[in-house]
């Protein structure tokens, strides 16, 4: 299989959404900055859009693309608007826990712990 | 080394027979988006990650376009890469004092994390080789990715968004073309997604919002009353 | 010109599209770079005339002419110094972003017609967000060269930027709403005909919001009044106080090529385009079809047009600059959450309501050029349906069978 000259299907985009996801994923688990899991949430948003534009698109899948028709661009974009506003909230949240706690470690949020 | 000399020879291979420009490009990105993002993991510094998850997301729009979701790929740069991103490193900014900037993790967490996502990983390849139609490219691809058949995309989409769909509509009972099926538009989605748009900024204003005024505030009013007094 | 390649030349598909591929490329390069070499030197005698001096007189003739090319050698053969504190990674790479990001969006930049590097139905909005990106080169550098001047001008600039998105994005949607698509050809082309059909004039509330959008294109590429990022009465040199030599003219470049590109959007979007005041060519009956030398000429003069809109606009950039006193950063906000957004919103409003009470608009003086309906996009009447043929044929015989489908 050679990768320059053949033409791309929808499982080559799939992988790259499984990569993207998987990176976010295991971004979410490792990183402590609660900047970094927000990071973490973006790249696996990204990996999820990443499938439904390969699924969606005509350029891929040419007629069998009518089954999602305009379905997965519009899901991608609805995913977009939903991670600026996610993004935003937890972006207020994190300065707030900083003015509260100095701190952006989420291991030491723990005020709650008994 | 041996990556590099296999990646040679299939330039070559591929030269001799043509370069296909739109797998070149699919190639050039998806390596650039998958790259960063593991860069994002591997990187300490959270400014840089922030720098490496840019560029992802950049590769990533380069990816919707080339699959011919140019609207999609336009959003994805104008409210991820500049406007999500660009709050998120306020963010950093805002918060990237010396010990928080590179926060270590345990290599013990590592370990299990990169054996989770190794597991996950492995799972999502196999679901993605196993569906026979999504390795076939359709057979009218060559014309359709030369920029010859320009499809508008943002068009339909603007039109599905306020109710009205040109691939089957279920209100006016007209049936796709392709497939025969009705399709409903995304209005009431998208009201939602308006107005849930406004709460969060309105809520996120007031998340964020100092609590210093209040207490300079709470001071002056003692102070006064503490004069009149 | 790559299907002439194929089939006259007779390269291989691939070659063929690499060569125009590349040649695209190394057109707009040199015109960003010798478009910044000019418009330096212009700058500087702008600015010496307005402040009553001469300016540059004897680098290369009475008149300077070769002054910003002694620049650029002393800029190369500058020593290149990095902070010791500075992230080194993020430090080299800034002004290569903010460079990219100018570039990139030349790409979707119609200089005549058909003569864009790629032709997207989204263009003005691919545009807009590539523009957009040339704001993170400066946090990063602001960030990443260690110094306190240089942290607060990336913090100003990354506020002024993302608040001056919104009015601009609102002025952009106006011109877009009447040409009813994305596509800057079509837009453009749109526009052609007497100087009337140009969307400035199209009614009073698009006369309104051109001015919004000078005033927020000037602010969204750093301009004097709006340039904060780099106030050098307040932060030394703001962002790139810490950059020397090359790297700093790669940002110098990334300035003035965006300052040209907000510019060549406003004609197209607003002033016509590639399109002169008078339709000279349809008032000779000049074919302008693809395959002809005068096609090919009438092209080549709207080149000129939208070069020389361009240039005009960065030329009244550069007069506001050296005129008009800085603003302090509230003031900035001000300008924009105050009076850009709303004056934009009420205009966009307007502007709306102004095409629905008069659809075919009332100063539509048809002079026999292009009418919209030969260039609208035909996937309304469904794939390869009743409008396909009207679509994307700029054929120099008006096709009256799809006007009278847009009559209806």
């Amino acid at each position: 299989m050679n990768l320059l000259s053949d033409p791309v299907g929808v499982s080559h985009y799939l992988v790259v959404g499984a990569i993207l996801f998987t990176t976010g994923v295991v971004c979410m688990v490792v990183k402590r900055n609660a900047l970094g899991v927000l990071m973490g949430i973006e790249l696996v948003l990204n990996g999820a859009n990443v499938n439904f534009v390969a699924f969606g698109s005509p350029v891929l899948r040419g007629e069998q693309a009518s089954i999602l028709g305009l379905d997965g661009q519009a899901m991608a974009l609805f995913v977009i608007l939903l991670a600026a506003a996610e993004a935003a909230v937890a972006l207020a949240i994190t300065l707030n826990f900083y003015n509260n706690h100095a701190t952006v470690d989420v291991d030491r949020a723990d005020d709650l712990k008994g | 080394m041996i990556g590099t000399l296999f990646g040679v020879s299939s330039l070559l291979a591929a030269t001799s027979g043509g370069i296909n420009w739109h797998s070149f490009f699919f190639l050039l990105f998806a390596l650039l988006a998958c790259g960063l993002a593991v860069a994002v993991v591997l990187a300490d510094n959270v400014v840089r990650m922030a720098f490496y998850l840019v560029l992802s997301l950049g590769a990533t729009a380069g990816l919707f376009f080339l699959a011919g979701a140019e609207f999609v790929g336009a959003m994805q740069l104008m409210i991820y890469v500049g406007g999500t991103l660009v709050l998120l490193i306020f963010g950093v900014m805002l918060t990237a004092q010396e010990p928080f900037v590179a926060i270590k993790t345990p290599a013990r967490d590592k370990v299990l994390a990169g054996i989770v996502g190794g597991g996950l990983l492995a799972v999502l390849l196999q679901a993605a080789f196993t569906g026979p139609a999504w390795s076939e490219a359709p057979a009218d691809m060559a014309e359709r990715t030369l920029g010859q058949v320009t499809q508008p995309s943002a068009t339909p989409l603007g039109m599905a968004l306020v109710g009205v769909r040109v691939d089957g509509d279920v209100a006016s009972g007209e049936r796709s073309p392709a497939d025969g099926n009705v399709r409903s538009g995304y209005l009431l989605p998208f009201e939602i997604v308006s107005v849930h748009l406004l709460v969060v900024l309105v809520g996120a204003a007031y998340l964020a919002r100092t609590k210093r005024r209040k207490a300079v505030a709470i001071a002056r009013d003692e102070s006064t009353t503490g004069g009149v007094r | 010109m790559a299907e002439y390649l194929i089939q006259t030349v007779g390269l291989p598909e691939w070659l063929a599209w690499s060569l125009m591929a590349g040649l695209s490329a190394v057109l707009i390069l040199n015109l960003m770079a010798g478009g910044a070499l000019v418009f330096i030197w212009a700058e500087r005698k702008v600015s010496a005339r307005i402040q009553d001096r001469l300016g540059p007189t004897r680098t290369g003739g009475s008149f300077g002419w070769l002054q910003s090319l002694a620049d650029g050698i002393k800029l190369l053969a500058k020593e290149d110094l990095m902070p010791a504190g500075a992230d080194g990674m993020l430090f080299r790479v800034a002004p290569y972003v903010s460079f990219c990001a100018s570039f990139a969006a030349f790409i979707g930049l119609p200089f005549a017609f058909d003569m864009v590097g790629l032709r997207l139905n989204v263009g003005v909005f691919y545009v807009v967000a590539v523009l957009g990106l040339e704001v993170f080169g400066v946090i990063l550098a602001g960030y990443a060269s260690a110094s306190k001047w240089s942290l607060f001008g990336a913090m100003r600039e990354a506020a002024q930027v993302v608040s001056y998105e919104v009015p601009l994005g609102m002025c952009i949607v106006v011109p877009v709403m009447l040409a009813g698509t994305m596509d800057l050809v079509t837009i453009g082309e749109k526009q052609a005909g007497w100087f009337t059909n140009w969307y400035v004039f199209h009614d009073p509330f698009t006369f309104v919001i051109f001015w919004v959008y000078v005033t927020c294109a000037v602010a969204s590429v750093n301009r004097a009044p709006f340039d904060l990022a780099e106030a050098e009465s307040e932060l030394v040199a703001g962002f790139h106080t810490e950059y020397s030599g090359l790297r700093w003219s790669f940002f110098f470049m990334a300035e003035y090529s965006s300052m040209f590109l907000v510019s060549g959007l406003a004609a197209v979007l607003f002033l016509g385009g590639w399109n002169g005041p008078i339709p000279v060519a349809s008032l000779l009956g000049l074919s302008d079809g693809t395959g002809d030398t005068t096609g090919v000429l009438v092209r080549l003069v709207g080149l000129g047009n939208l070069l020389g809109k361009a240039t005009l606009g960065v030329l009244i950039m550069m007069w506001i600059r050296w005129t008009l006193p800085r603003l302090r950063i509230d003031q900035v906000m001000t300008t924009c959450l105050k009076y850009c957004t709303p004056i934009a919103a009420v205009m966009f409003a307007g502007a709306m309501t102004w095409l629905w009470v008069f659809p075919g608009g009332v100063l539509d003086i048809d002079t026999g050029s292009r009418r919209p309906g030969e260039i609208r996009e035909g996937w309304l009447d469904g794939p390869g349906g009743r409008g396909a043929a009207a679509v994307s044929t700029p054929s120099s015989v008006p096709n009256n069978a799809a006007v009278a489908e847009v009559a209806e």
